[in-house]
């Protein structure tokens, strides 16, 4: 007996030299340790064996087995590694080749640009608030203290439908009707689309303008100027600064014309800033107390200020596009750029 | 406006650079557009006298010794045919820069550099100048047009740069006014602002005249007041019409005016002087010796000195004489009573006209001059009245005719005296400003801006100049004193005395983030296109005579007919995105615009129209109907909604290839493939897909999501291959699955087949069906169950069996 499990053994060392494979070796294993395998075959032998050498035998056989169990395993393990070594092999890739992409789409360059504006401003406690763009003379000019005759309505080419309905030239009507439903304290931002009778590479027929109102009391020229520095700040970034200068607006007095210190070269004066190191961008002055009172606030007790800027101009100069044409083509090429 | 500097000069004591005062106007309100430097592209030229000059044989040439003073005797090769020995004339040194001309001496080619060089073997070291190869024509001195030397007065030193004796070192501000300052749209305008800018004094033009004869009475009937409020009449006799002084010559044409002769040319520059527009009639030519300011009759025609001739209407405010118009007023004199050489006595006019009556007229026919510029921009009574006596004043210094006694000032009860007092305080000045201004500081800031100022502790009374019609009220005065003071003096500040209020988007606003972000995540791109197109947009998709999208509102003035209908649909700006992009060879994309479309309730509109938001899908290119619905369907699923979908038609889509969209049987808008017919007419060779949904329906549609419990077991998926009769619909199986167990959760079709492997007239529709247990785990024999119903209901109801 005890010849014949050592005769296994070197029989099952020599097997297992030759396997290479996991399907070689669970054959092996079966041959050997499965239920009708050799070493199974074996302890039915027990039977022969003498029952007082029976334990001895037992044991020497169970040492056998576990001996084959452990050759097995180690033999699995270093085959599996090779194996997967090989899959590895296999599998690998160039992981130059391109990505599957082209999944998402893109926002237009004036919703980027509203959408930071309004963030900006809701974070200094701003509501958004949109009129129609179908006006009235009324609420597009004469509440904004431009009478019929006033040469102010020579600055903007408006559209008319009838004699009392126009396009609205400026978000500014909106400031007329938040005054007339609400009560101070109010800052609104009403951003929308107007529409002038002009036609180039800087203007359109139909654009977009955001308009900012503050109306509380005890509100200065200054905090109008510490709140667009915020504004320039957060929009072309943390080093830009601020520029008031004389200008006119009919609903407003004082008035001012905005510029902001060229983000592109710092001021030094470049192409974009046309070598003067400043880029006019908005619009914006002290509520006329004309306009106030028209809209039933009183101008003893409260004051404001209001803002407007071209939604386009904005993009325009952000991404650095050169004619407001395309913004309005809807070419793909153009509409993908702007991924944000 | 248009500043000459040396004009300028006449009433300011200048004492800073041109640069200089550029900065200056900029900071309190007046940006020079352009700074134009007369004579800059002139340099080295220099007085110089011909001491010798002897022709050369064969040619027109002359060889001349030039006595430049400091910079030498140059001997200089001259072909010009006025060269004579003893002249004096500009030489350009070598080195010199002037302008080329071309053959015919008049043209200017360039600029060039004068060199050392040979004329036939001669050697010449300079050039002598005519007017136009320095920049100089004969309004800015005498004899500056003619082609030959610019010949100057013996008085000028040899070898003295010539620029400032011919007034090269001029320069030109032209400056953007803003629409409250008609006031600065002049010469002395400017100057008072420049005056005050610089805190120099002033010195007023000089009106000064004296009525030296009697004239035959002049009467003036103004029967229009509310659009002339005031009429100012001179008769002005024995004028003698002649040229210009060259003073008077060079003033207009730094401004860009020709002149005429003296009579028209005192209007003229009393009209860039002052800003206030003048007319001279010639009086013999004036029916009646009277002057009637009324309407035009309807029809009545009148040709203004310009040679055109226009017909009016009741619109039209003409000056006429006792039997015609004889001006349009504010706009051009009549040739019927034009200045010509051979009058006699003329009548002076200074008026003040309504700006929108002129500025209507003046559109209407089209007819503008600097004239109608400026009363469209207003004018006001005390430049109207001192305008007048300038004129006067210009008569007599020119020395062309005698002022008269006559003299018809109407003044209107729509007249109007611009000077007015005004008490404003300080301190409510500073609390809108935020800063505070030192008192001294406000009242010479006033000073110098022409207002009397009292001060009596914190208020000021202010006399207000009779030119500053735009003053209304403190925050103008405040805004006078920043102006002056400095806005640099603005600090920030950020609105400590105001309540906190609560930002951000409002509901509805974040539903149209929401569904933006939906919409680029699925791949498509924003476009924005204009909210006007032309009726023929509308033809080009075949909408009918009678469909609701021809009910649309029209915009009285559009640019042109491309750009004249308020869109009722987006559907054709969507198609002509698209046709554009198929044109520069983009093959494929995927858009969305969210935008509104106005719908009256009647036509001619009442009152404000319906803006109704609507979103608009479109793709082309690659992708079938199904891509297209699929977007829609992920927008229900996006809002928490379903849709249901039916075959519809539209005039600009497949007739079998269009579904009507509605949710809960409201309905939300359609989707479809564009009718290939249409894709033929537009030349697309890509097919393409349109949807519309109504964006305020959408949105009702939305629902809130909750959590709806997850059994713990797992879900039991069958296919099940169908045969169906080729009419019966998806939708309509869908419909008994579901409705044939209670735990089909969800109903997917994966496959369609029509063809030989089916007997003809019949499909094969493969669905993939699940279902989802609650609390109990599925057997497959349940499932099995299920099925079968399944089966059963079908075969019943829809004649529908497995395949």
């Amino acid at each position: 007996m005890q010849d014949k499990i050592e005769l296994l053994k070197k029989k099952i060392a020599d097997a297992i030299k030759d396997v290479h494979s996991s399907d070689s070796l669970f054959q092996i294993k079966m041959k050997y340790l499965g239920k009708s395998g050799e070493v199974s075959e074996l302890m039915k032998g027990m039977r022969d064996v003498p029952k007082d050498k029976r334990p001895e035998v037992g044991m020497i056989i169970n040492a056998l087995k576990t001996w084959a169990e452990e050759q097995f395993g180690k033999l699995d393990k270093s085959i599996k590694a090779r194996e997967l070594k090989k899959q590895y092999a296999a599998e690998a890739i160039d992981v130059t080749l391109p990505g599957n992409t082209g999944r998402k789409g893109a926002y237009h360059p004036n919703t980027l640009v509203r959408r930071e504006l309004i963030s900006i401003f809701s974070g200094m406690g701003f509501t958004v608030y949109e009129g129609p763009e179908i006006e009235s003379d009324y609420y597009n000019f004469t509440a904004l203290n431009t009478p019929a005759d006033h040469p102010a309505r020579d600055m903007q080419d408006t559209f008319y439908i009838t004699d009392d309905l126009l396009l609205r030239t400026q978000t500014s009507a909106g400031q007329i009707r938040v005054m007339e439903k609400s009560a101070p304290p109010i800052k609104i931002l009403s951003p929308g689309k107007v529409y002038r009778s002009d036609d180039d590479a800087t203007h359109s027929p139909m654009f977009s303008q955001m308009e900012g109102l503050v109306v509380d009391k005890g509100i200065t020229l200054c905090d109008l100027k510490g709140m667009l520095d915020e504004f320039a700040r957060k929009i072309f970034g943390e080093a830009v600064k601020t520029r008031l200068r004389p200008s006119y607006f009919p609903f407003t007095e004082p008035s001012v014309e905005v510029d902001v210190s060229c983000f592109e070269c710092g001021g030094k004066g470049c192409r974009l800033c046309k070598g003067t190191g400043w880029i006019e961008v908005l619009g914006a002055g002290m509520v006329n107390r004309r306009v106030l009172e028209g809209c039933g606030v009183d101008p003893e007790e409260y004051s404001g200020f209001a803002f407007g800027m071209g939604i386009e101009r904005i993009a325009m100069l952000k991404y650095g596009i050169n004619n407001m044409k395309l913004l309005f083509e809807g070419d793909v090429r153009f509409l993908k750029q702007f991924k944000a | 406006m248009k500043l000459p500097l040396s004009w300028l000069k006449d009433y300011v004591d200048v004492d800073v650079t041109a640069e200089e005062l550029q900065k200056k106007l900029f900071g309190c309100g007046f940006e020079v557009e352009e700074l134009i430097e007369i004579g800059k592209e002139i340099n080295g030229v220099v007085v110089g006298e011909v001491t010798e000059c002897e022709p050369v044989e064969g040619t027109h040439l002359h060889v001349c010794k030039v006595d430049c003073g400091a910079h030498g005797v140059k001997q200089i090769c001259c072909g010009a045919d006025n060269v004579v020995k003893g002249i004096k004339a500009p030489v350009a040194l070598v080195g010199a820069t002037v302008y080329a001309t071309a053959k015919d001496h008049v043209t200017i080619e360039g600029v060039m550099t004068i060199k050392k060089g040979k004329l036939r073997g001669i050697e010449s070291e300079g050039m002598l100048c005519s007017g136009v190869e320095i920049g100089v024509n004969g309004d800015m001195f005498d004899g500056g047009d003619y082609c030959g030397l610019l010949l100057l007065p013996s008085s000028f030193e040899n070898g003295a740069d010539v620029k400032p004796l011919l007034g090269l070192d001029d320069c030109i501000f032209d400056i953007s006014v803003t629409a409250n300052r008609p006031d600065c749209q002049s010469v002395l305008g400017m100057a008072r602002e420049v005056a005050a800018v610089l805190g120099k004094k002033l010195k007023e033009p000089d009106c000064s005249y004296t009525a030296k004869a009697k004239g035959e009475k002049v009467s003036v009937k103004v029967i229009a007041p509310d659009i002339c409020p005031r009429y100012i009449a001179h008769y002005v006799k024995d004028v003698r019409p002649a040229t210009s002084p060259l003073w008077l010559r060079k003033r207009l044409a730094l401004c860009g005016l020709r002149s005429i002769n003296n009579l028209v040319d005192i209007s003229n520059f009393v009209l860039l002087e002052m800003g206030q527009p003048m007319h001279a009639f010639d009086c013999a030519r004036l029916d009646g010796r009277e002057i009637v300011v009324r309407r035009a009759a309807d029809g009545e025609e009148i040709v203004t000195l310009d040679g055109k001739k226009f017909k009016l209407n009741g619109e039209n405010l003409v000056i006429c004489d006792g039997a015609k118009p004889c001006a349009l007023a504010g706009i051009m004199g009549g040739e019927n009573s034009e200045i010509t050489n051979g009058t006699k006595e003329l009548l002076f006019e200074s008026a003040k006209f309504a700006r929108d009556s002129i500025r209507k007229t003046s559109r209407a026919l089209g007819q503008h001059s600097d004239s109608s510029a400026l009363f469209e921009k207003g004018v006001c009574e005390y430049t109207t009245e001192r305008a007048m006596a300038r004129a006067l004043h210009l008569i007599e210094q020119l020395d062309c005719g005698t002022v008269t006694d006559v003299h018809v000032d109407v003044k209107t009860e729509f007249s109007r005296d611009g000077a007015k007092e005004m008490t404003v305080s300080l301190n409510k000045i500073n609390a809108l400003l935020g800063i505070e201004i030192p008192k001294q500081k406000a009242v010479e800031i006033l000073q110098s801006l022409g207002f009397g100022v009292n001060v009596c502790s914190d208020t000021m009374q202010l006399d207000v100049p009779a030119y500053r019609e735009d003053i209304d009220g403190s925050a103008d005065i405040a805004e006078e004193i920043i102006r002056e003071y400095g806005y640099e003096h603005v600090k920030s500040t950020f609105m400590p005395t105001a309540l906190i209020t609560n930002g951000g988007y409002s509901e509805e606003q974040k539903f149209e983030n929401r569904l933006k972000d939906n919409l680029v995540a699925l791949g498509l791109y924003e476009i924005s296109t204009y909210s006007f197109y032309s009726e023929k947009d509308l033809d080009m998709l075949h909408f009918p005579e009678d469909a609701p999208e021809r009910k649309f509102i029209k915009i009285k003035n559009p640019i042109g007919e491309d750009l004249s209908v308020m869109r009722t649909t987006l559907a054709p700006s969507m198609v002509n995105t698209i046709v554009r992009n198929l044109r520069r060879g983009n093959t494929d994309g995927k858009f969305f615009e969210l935008a509104k479309i106005y719908i009256p309730d009647e036509l001619p509109l009442k009152r404000q129209p319906q803006e109704k938001e609507i979103l608009c899908i479109g793709t082309f290119g690659g992708g079938t109907f199904f891509d297209v619905k699929g977007i829609i369907e992920d927008i229900a699923d996006s809002i928490n909604a379903k849709f249901e979908y039916a075959p519809a038609q539209k005039p600009f889509l497949h007739p079998g290839v269009c579904a009507q969209i509605t949710c809960n049987g409201k309905e939300l808008g359609y989707v479809g493939r564009l009718d290939p017919a249409i894709c033929e007419e537009l030349a697309m060779e890509r097919k393409a897909f349109i949807a519309e949904l109504d964006y305020q329906a959408l949105r009702k549609c939305a629902n809130a999501f909750k959590y709806k419990p997850v059994s713990k077991h797992p879900e039991a998926v069958r296919d099940l291959a169908l045969v169906a009769d080729v009419s019966v619909t998806c939708a309509q199986i869908e419909k008994e699955i579901y409705s044939a167990c209670k735990y089909v959760s969800q109903v997917k079709l994966f496959d369609v087949y029509i063809g030989r492997q089916v007997v003809e007239g019949k499909k094969s529709m493969a669905f993939t069906v699940t279902f989802t247990p609650n609390e109990e785990a599925f057997t497959p024999e349940r499932v099995d169950g299920f099925v079968k119903k399944i089966l059963n209901n079908l075969k019943r109801n829809l004649n529908v069996e497995l395949r």
